[in-house]
């Protein structure tokens, strides 16, 4: 009997280890598969690669993070990110002032975000019909802005951001991780944060419980909005250029991707930030890694794709038995 | 009655959760032809070990399942059905977008080749549903159909795939009480056509009327089984809670409390739909309850007050002053908090920890400078209210999705309670909560009276009104039709109220 019991203690303790660790293990894995097969993925340089890569996609999960706990979606972000990098290049332009591309951007991002946002919390549309629609609109607002054609600016006064470093550091993923610990800080350490969680997890209740919902999900979506404008102002710094056409194409997909590996359930009210992160570097690792291998273009997708479902799978199995009473 | 085999024994049986102890050693014995109550607070198990029986969960190794004296494992809710177990849950789990016959015969519809055969189903159906003595067909949507009816729908589903046990999960709750005898009826025909209908319930009066036999649960261990002519309520009660409840209403606060000042009132509030024109005052420290039959305008009274739904007519004054309150936000502000009667999916967040439940009010309030939080104050907050209400939780950062109903019941009161509220508003406040818990917040009710706080006390219940009110409304069709208890007026009584809800007797408000 005594025995029993201490088996099942043990079994209960690594059961809640391994749920707090989430998706480390497969990327810790991953990286030892690719270091195993091409012998070069653990160098300092490629891993700075991979950051630099992961970099953007991980400021849109981490917008994205805010909107899937709420219950939301948000399928613009790609569309937002090149209507704002459209206006970063363009604000670019302006003799003596450049730097204003920024701000610009950023701003951009905010309002089409707000714009998300109040459909969503005043005209109570769904939130997977109005980011569709944003998802056509801003991409056509993104070619609008740039006459349809490529906007260049070889003399980008913020081209340190996509190529510069700080302290040895990308500035790119200096960027990154103040967004998540910014997006940790709002979760975990804010009113706000916890009513994020409380409107995903139960939105009647939190209406009754006298939440300002409507300010919630307007937050979100602007969050959502100027994260996809800092990814706009990263994507022209990093290319000197903005393309409203093809700019962050399919971005949204990777950006959910990233946010569902790390665990975020998909009706909102369960997720964590860092789950995100590691699900956003788990992509990042394996466009490099299959790289590296040499795996062609084609069987980079359909392995993409096996593995984001597999691990969702794996992470389902995991966590079966811990099931709410 | 009793035939010499058991259908059912369960011996031996343990539960573990992450963290928790849910059952120890639990055993169970039932024959066929028997009404076999199963009773206990809350968190006492009894849900639990209907869902190993159910093949919701699995039970831990050692335990031991026997049908018809042979051992079975039950590996899942199909394995419990091909055993003949079936089990009608508190929450109905019917799908209201498909009618009536494909509900019961979901997962065994009739084909013919490929194509289902609707007529087949429907016909098999049809006997079912004539046995049972019901007056919707096969073919009705199920979401057409009452609570009531519903219900039957889940008897039925039972019965046609043979089932010989028939576990009821607190069958009664949302239903009226011509319903519920109608239910009970059903019931006693179901033993005598020698099913055994294992019935877990709160209502002692129920279990008086139905069992053949009671066996009590507490802390997840089995405490023993009464026979019918054994069966009392002071017994269950000592059994069930494991001392004695002297006096289970409490009413020590100043009943004159009806004569106090008065602190509120509500004048001429209505919707222009279900609730028409109601006007009362409140007193300071005074417990005014509110009867009425289901569907009289109670909860929908409440709501308006609170700013949930939109009122058409009427003020609302506090301390002499008209307050506007368009949402409930207005409403926590100006110290009004209403006590939802559907906890979980109105009330509680049940992902989050009880210490985020219990702070999600105040948080505003505690914060520091740019709403950051003060997590200090969150978690003083919630280790006084896990102290002062008794709340039974290992530590205040599981989430109260674990927890049983009156934990969770009391974590919600807390919640309401930090706002430190003038006037409370409680609907259904023991719905789904144990003896135990129910004492504990009829002592809560009647301390918040003495420190003068206003309460509001609908419920369904009439023993609990007469036993904590001062005074009471009756409601009928959305009106208040009448009062009783405070000054001018009769004493409350159970049989004064029903007569008021009922319309047998007409009263000025």
């Amino acid at each position: 009997m005594d025995t029993t019991a201490q088996v099942n203690q043990r079994r209960l303790a690594w059961r809640s280890a391994m749920q707090a660790l989430g998706m480390l293990p497969i990327l810790i894995i991953l990286g030892i598969v690719f270091e195993l097969m091409s012998g070069r993925f653990l160098s300092v340089q490629n891993l700075s690669i991979v950051a630099q890569q992961a970099s953007i996609n991980i400021v849109l999960a981490a917008g994205m993070t805010f909107v899937i706990l709420t219950g939301g979606i948000d399928l613009s972000v790609g569309s937002i990110l090149a209507a704002a990098a459209m206006v970063a290049i363009l604000g670019s332009k302006i003799p003596e002032w450049g730097m204003l591309g920024i701000p610009a951007a950023l701003l951009m991002g905010l309002a089409l975000g707000f714009a998300n946002g109040a459909l969503i919390a005043f005209a109570r549309l769904p939130p997977f019909i109005v980011t569709l629609g944003s998802l056509t609109a801003v991409r056509g607002l993104a070619r609008l802005l740039g006459g349809d054609t490529t906007q260049f600016n070889p003399q980008l006064p913020f081209a340190f951001i996509g190529n510069g470093n700080l302290f040895g550091i990308p500035w790119l993923v200096v960027i990154a991780i103040v967004v998540v610990l910014l997006s940790w800080f709002i979760l975990r350490r804010t009113v706000l944060g916890v009513h994020i969680y409380a409107v995903g997890g139960n939105p009647d209740a939190a209406r009754l419980t006298g939440i300002k919902v409507w300010a919630v999900l307007l937050f979100v979506y602007c969050a959502s909005g100027l994260a996809s404008g800092l990814g706009g102002v990263m994507s022209a710094a990093r290319l000197y250029a903005a393309n409203g056409l093809q700019l962050g194409q399919s971005y949204e997909l990777d950006a959910i991707a990233a946010v569902i590996l790390g665990g975020t359930s998909f009706v909102g009210g369960i997720g964590s930030i860092w789950g995100t992160l590691i699900g956003a570097l788990i992509i990042a690792i394996l466009s490099n890694g299959l790289i590296l291998v040499g795996v062609s273009d084609i069987w980079q997708f359909i392995i993409k794709g096996f593995v984001i479902i597999g691990a969702v799978a794996l992470d389902r199995y995991r966590l079966q038995g811990s099931a709410r009473t | 009655m009793r035939e010499p085999t058991a259908i059912l024994e369960m011996s031996g049986i343990s539960k573990t959760f992450p963290g928790v102890r849910a059952l120890t050693d639990v055993s169970l014995t039932i024959y066929p032809g028997e009404i076999h109550a199963l009773m206990g607070e809350n968190g006492a198990g009894k849900s639990t070990l209907m869902k190993i029986l159910s093949g919701a969960y699995h039970a831990d190794p050692g335990g031991e399942i026997r049908i018809e004296g042979r051992p079975i494992s039950i590996d899942s809710p199909l394995t419990a059905r091909h055993h003949g177990i079936a089990t009608i849950y508190q929450e109905l789990s019917l799908a209201p977008n498909l009618t009536v016959a494909e509900n019961m015969l979901l997962g065994r519809e009739i084909k013919t080749g490929p194509m289902i055969d609707r007529a087949s189903m429907e016909s098999a159906c049809r006997s079912v549903l004539t046995r049972l003595g019901v007056t919707f067909r096969p073919s009705t949507r199920v979401a057409e159909l009452s609570m009531a009816e519903r219900q039957l729908v889940e008897i039925a589903r039972a019965l046609i795939a043979n089932s010989r046990i028939l576990v009821m999960d607190e069958p009664t709750t949302s239903l009226s009480s011509r319903e519920t005898e109608a239910l009970f009826s059903l019931v006693r025909q179901l033993r005598s056509e020698g099913l055994a209908i294992i019935y877990i319930s709160h209502r002692m009066a129920e279990v008086y009327d139905l069992a053949d036999r009671v066996s009590v649960l507490r802390d997840g261990s089995y405490v023993g089984t009464l026979e019918r002519s054994e069966i009392s309520a002071e017994r269950l009660v000592r059994m069930m809670v494991g001392r004695d409840l002297s006096s289970f209403y409490k009413k020590e606060h100043d009943a004159k409390g009806s004569r106090g000042p008065v602190m509120f009132s509500v004048r001429g509030v209505g919707d222009g739909e279900k609730v028409q024109e109601c006007s009362f005052d409140l007193h300071q420290g005074e417990v005014l309850g509110i009867a009425g039959l289901v569907g009289a305008g109670r909860t929908e009274l409440a709501r308006l007050i609170y700013g949930a739904d939109r009122r058409t007519t009427g003020e609302i004054i506090l301390g002499g002053k008209p307050l506007s309150i368009d949402s409930p936000q207005d409403a926590v502000d100006a110290g009004i908090v209403y006590l939802t009667e559907d906890r979980k999916h109105l009330g509680l967040f049940l992902d989050l920890t009880v210490r985020e439940n219990v702070n999600l009010n105040v948080l505003g309030r505690d914060a520091r400078p740019g709403g950051i939080l003060n997590l200090k104050a969150a978690k003083e907050r919630a280790s006084a209210a896990i102290r002062g209400l008794r709340i039974r939780v290992a530590n205040d950062l599981v989430t109260v999705g674990s927890l049983s109903g009156g934990n969770q019941q009391k974590v919600l009161l807390s919640r309401l309670l930090e706002t430190k509220p003038r006037i409370l508003l409680l609907d259904e406040p023991t719905r789904g909560v144990d003896i135990g818990a129910k004492s504990e917040i009829y002592r809560l009710i009647d301390d918040l009276a003495k420190r003068g706080v206003g309460m509001i006390v609908i419920s369904s219940e009439l023993p609990e009104i007469v036993g904590i009110c001062d005074r009471v409304l009756v409601m009928r069709e959305g009106k208040i039709a009448g009062e009783v208890g405070g000054v001018g007026h009769e004493p409350v009584t159970q049989e004064r109220i029903i007569a008021i809800a009922t319309g047998v007797r007409e009263e000025a408000a």
